[in-house]
């Protein structure tokens, strides 16, 4: 008790290179260069700001932010501080308000968010933030989602003393491909600016006028186009930068949104997707400081369509005499008459094209057929493109690194499936998730000289056309499942939606196929999730061992080191102190 | 409602002004892009954005004011944006974005020019030079004689309080202005026309 006492707080929190810091009226330890309105916000104590975010130089200009803040009193020269029975100093509290955003906290310091210092403050600057806002919630599409709104709602006065008639300034202005400009909403954060400047190097958005007039505009011929525009549209607190895609879509409110990762590249950005009952209304990116930061790229955001575009599978399809078309089937006797087919074929002659767009749990079970099939000739097929240096990774699969893991594959036996294929060596395929006459290069010619052609995809596509039986996956928007990115961290896929119409999880799909075609002592085979499958895997990878659905989390787990890094993160850890 | 001008758009857009016979019209020239070179030179490398003021002021000089051409050009010899640079000018009054007359009279309204005659001065200066006092807008704080000669602004305090009502011709100061002054002053810059 005695060294307990002997031992101030202040010395203590000194000693892990923290401080104490009181917010109302708790204390509590915070290491040393902490800005208060992280620190409020860690502990639940929300700080309400416009102009700051965590990834953006802090501009300090919205004024949203104002804390009250107290220091213990400055000591005449020779006097020695006192300090109370808890090892405090007393707190004395300064009459004006600070912002949290731009201050870090210090030992010993006080800050209250509850006193009418502090309310005062958010009152006033609210008051202001609205003398020129169109007042237009009811037509904005930000409503519900708007940062304004939010706090006014919060801390406003929720009445109007400003009489005179406002300043117009532009509306609904096309500032780029992707984004408009409603300058009248915006409260001149500087978000966009800040963006556009540090994080894409590209100076395109400024702000021009001044005092009331200030207005935030790009030049005239220069046009907000960079691959990264939408990320303002996100950051905008307000309804000023809103997405030519997305407006008048639907009121946020409606949507649920599902946290899983962008499918586009090796990266595995991680998203949000929004949905409504079964139609997904937009993607936004999801903070992950080893991913992806708070970024991701516009045409990754945009390539969303296809989940519920009009050439999507809904129903499995057979085709049973060269000549007639694909007709509809049922599930269950179209997967006993494919294994029926598959087992009729000789291994040799029968290889399988399978997709690093498949999630690990469909790769394993993919190994597993091969292996029951006696199947060698099994591969990926490659996607490579250019790195941007920001987000996207060179890799256009998302999957490589789990499909070199699982099948031991990586594209490059593919060439000799191809081959096979083209001099007739190879008669019956099995083609997973891809459309082989795309990347693969096999001509529909060839495909249609196949004795069998199986299917699994999950639309329409000149492969699907010349199959004899087709069998509806899904997107993945539809399913749960693993991945793992190019550096080596696996991330969890999570079903946004139901499987549209008949379609089927791609795993259950699997699933399905490897207990039609034979008896195989695995769990995997009577998975009834792809969580249990992952079970599995944990046992027999080493690179999986202990990976658990659970343990993955949200933000994935890093079980590989790959050497691969993703350019915009490496800048932004160089960027930290 | 009427039709909104495009707000970027307006940014680039050129105001014609009857000012524009007295002043060469903007041109890159060799002696234009040394001087600029000049200024630039005097800030540390990476920080050539510091030098678009300088340039800025460079340009009104000798051209009266920023059109959208030369925003571009500065833009590129300080390696910066043209929108920075458009943000520059439009947030301080004392850049142009359209040519003043050939002599540019600058009355001062803050208080204390006030206080000892500037409003009547500026109406009365209105009067002399035939420029309707009514042109002089919010957003358009500056007007010019249709025959270019002049141009009228009211700006804040000149620096000389103690010996108002004040006013500028082009870069010299007048304190102390009454009617007869003015009428002298105006006599006189008329016939340096
Ligand atoms: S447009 Fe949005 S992000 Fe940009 S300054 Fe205005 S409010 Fe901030
Ligand atoms: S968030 Fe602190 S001043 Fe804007
Ligand atoms: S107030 Fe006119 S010069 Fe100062």
């Amino acid at each position: 008790m005695s060294t307990e006492q002997q031992i101030l707080p202040k010395d203590a929190a000194a000693a892990e290179g923290k401080v104490n810091v009181q917010i109302n009226g708790t204390w509590y330890r915070f290491p040393k260069g902490t800005r208060i309105a992280d620190a409020c916000n860690s502990v639940g104590v929300h700080v309400p700001c416009f102009c700051y975010h965590p990834k953006l130089s802090v501009a300090g200009s919205c004024r949203m932010c104002l804390v009250e803040q107290g220091m213990p009193p400055r000591l005449a020269p020779g006097a020695t501080p006192t300090y109370n029975d808890d090892g405090y100093q007393t707190i004395q509290w300064m009459p004006r308000a600070i912002v949290a955003c731009a201050n870090t906290v210090a030992e010993n310091m006080g800050i209250r968010t509850n006193g009418t210092v502090c309310t005062e403050a958010r009152r006033a600057v609210l008051e202001f933030l609205l003398t020129n806002h169109p007042l237009d919630c009811p037509i904005c599409d930000q409503a519900g989602e708007c940062k304004l709104q939010e706090y006014t709602a919060d801390y406003g006065q929720l009445t109007h003393r400003f009489t005179e008639s406002k300043i117009k300034k532009g509306k609904n202005l096309s500032i780029g491909p992707r984004v408009n400009l409603d300058q009248e909403r915006c409260v001149l954060c500087r978000r966009c600016v800040r963006f556009m400047k540090e994080i894409v190097g590209e100076e395109v958005l400024g702000v021009v006028g001044r005092g009331g007039r200030n207005a935030i505009a790009c030049y005239p011929g220069k046009t907000l186009d960079s691959n990264y525009s939408m990320n303002v549209v996100d950051i905008c607190p307000v309804g000023a930068m809103t997405s030519k895609d997305f407006r008048f879509k639907m009121r946020v409110w409606f949507l649920k949104s599902t946290p899983t990762i962008d499918v586009n590249c090796g990266t595995g950005t991680n998203i949000n997707i929004w949905t409504r009952e079964q139609q997904v209304y937009r993607i936004t990116p999801r903070q992950n400081d080893a991913v992806n930061s708070c970024w991701m790229p516009d045409d990754h955001r945009l390539n969303y369509k296809y989940i519920n575009a009009p050439e999507r599978l809904l129903t499995p399809l057979i085709r049973t005499d060269q000549q007639t078309e694909q007709r509809p089937a049922a599930w269950e006797p179209l997967l006993r008459a494919v294994a029926e087919q598959l087992r009729r074929c000789k291994s040799s002659e029968l290889a399988i094209i399978a997709s690093a767009r498949l999630t690990n749990e469909e790769l394993y079970l993919t190994k597993h057929l091969a292996d029951l099939l006696g199947v060698k000739a099994l591969d990926i097929v490659p996607r490579v493109g250019e790195n941007d240096g920001m987000l996207i990774s060179a890799d256009r699969n998302p999957n490589t690194t789990g499909a070199k893991l699982i099948l031991g594959k990586d594209g490059s036996t593919l060439p000799d499936i191809v081959r096979g294929i083209k001099i007739g060596k190879i008669r019956s395929l099995i083609v997973l998730g891809e459309d082989v006459t795309a990347e693969a290069g096999i001509p529909a010619e060839q495909l249609r000289k196949l004795d069998y052609l199986l299917v699994m995809a999950h639309s329409e596509s000149p492969t699907t056309q010349e199959a004899d039986a087709v069998l509806p996956g899904v997107t993945f928007a539809e399913k749960h499942g693993t991945m793992i990115n190019v550096t080596g961290r696996i991330q969890r896929l999570n079903q946004a939606i139901d499987p549209l119409g008949e379609a089927r999880a791609d795993w259950d799909i699997l699933r399905a196929l490897l207990q039609e075609c034979g008896d195989v002592p695995l769990k995997a085979a009577r998975a009834t999730s792809s969580m249990e499958i992952l079970e599995e895997m944990a046992e027999q990878f080493e690179a999986l061992s202990g990976v658990t659905w659970a343990n993955i989390g949200n933000s994935g787990r890093q079980i590989l080191e790959t050497g691969v890094t993703i350019p915009l993160i490496e800048r932004e850890h160089a960027k930290q102190p | 409602m009427t039709e909104q001008p495009d707000a970027i758009a307006a940014l680039a857009e050129t105001k014609p002004s009857p000012g524009e016979k007295y002043y060469p019209p903007f041109k890159v020239t060799p002696e234009l892009t040394k001087k600029a070179k000049a200024y630039i030179a005097m800030y540390p490398k990476g920080r050539e954005q510091s030098a678009v003021l300088p340039l800025i002021h460079l340009v009104q000089e000798k051209h009266g004011y920023i059109c959208p051409q030369s925003v571009l050009w500065i833009a590129e010899m300080c390696q910066s944006t043209p929108i920075h640079v458009q943000g520059i000018v439009s947030f301080y009054p004392g850049i142009r974005t359209s040519c003043p007359g050939k002599w540019h009279i600058r009355v001062c309204h803050t208080i204390a020019c006030a206080l000892s005659g500037g409003e009547e001065l500026l109406s009365y200066v209105c009067e002399k030079i035939g420029i309707d006092p009514k042109a002089m807008t919010e957003e358009e704080p500056m007007a010019v004689s249709a025959d270019g000669l002049w141009s009228i602004e009211a700006v804040e305090c000149l620096a000389a309080c103690g010996f108002g009502p004040n006013l500028m011709v082009n870069d010299a100061l007048y304190s102390q202005m009454d009617q007869a002054k003015v009428d002298d002053l105006i006599e006189e810059y008329s016939k340096k026309a």
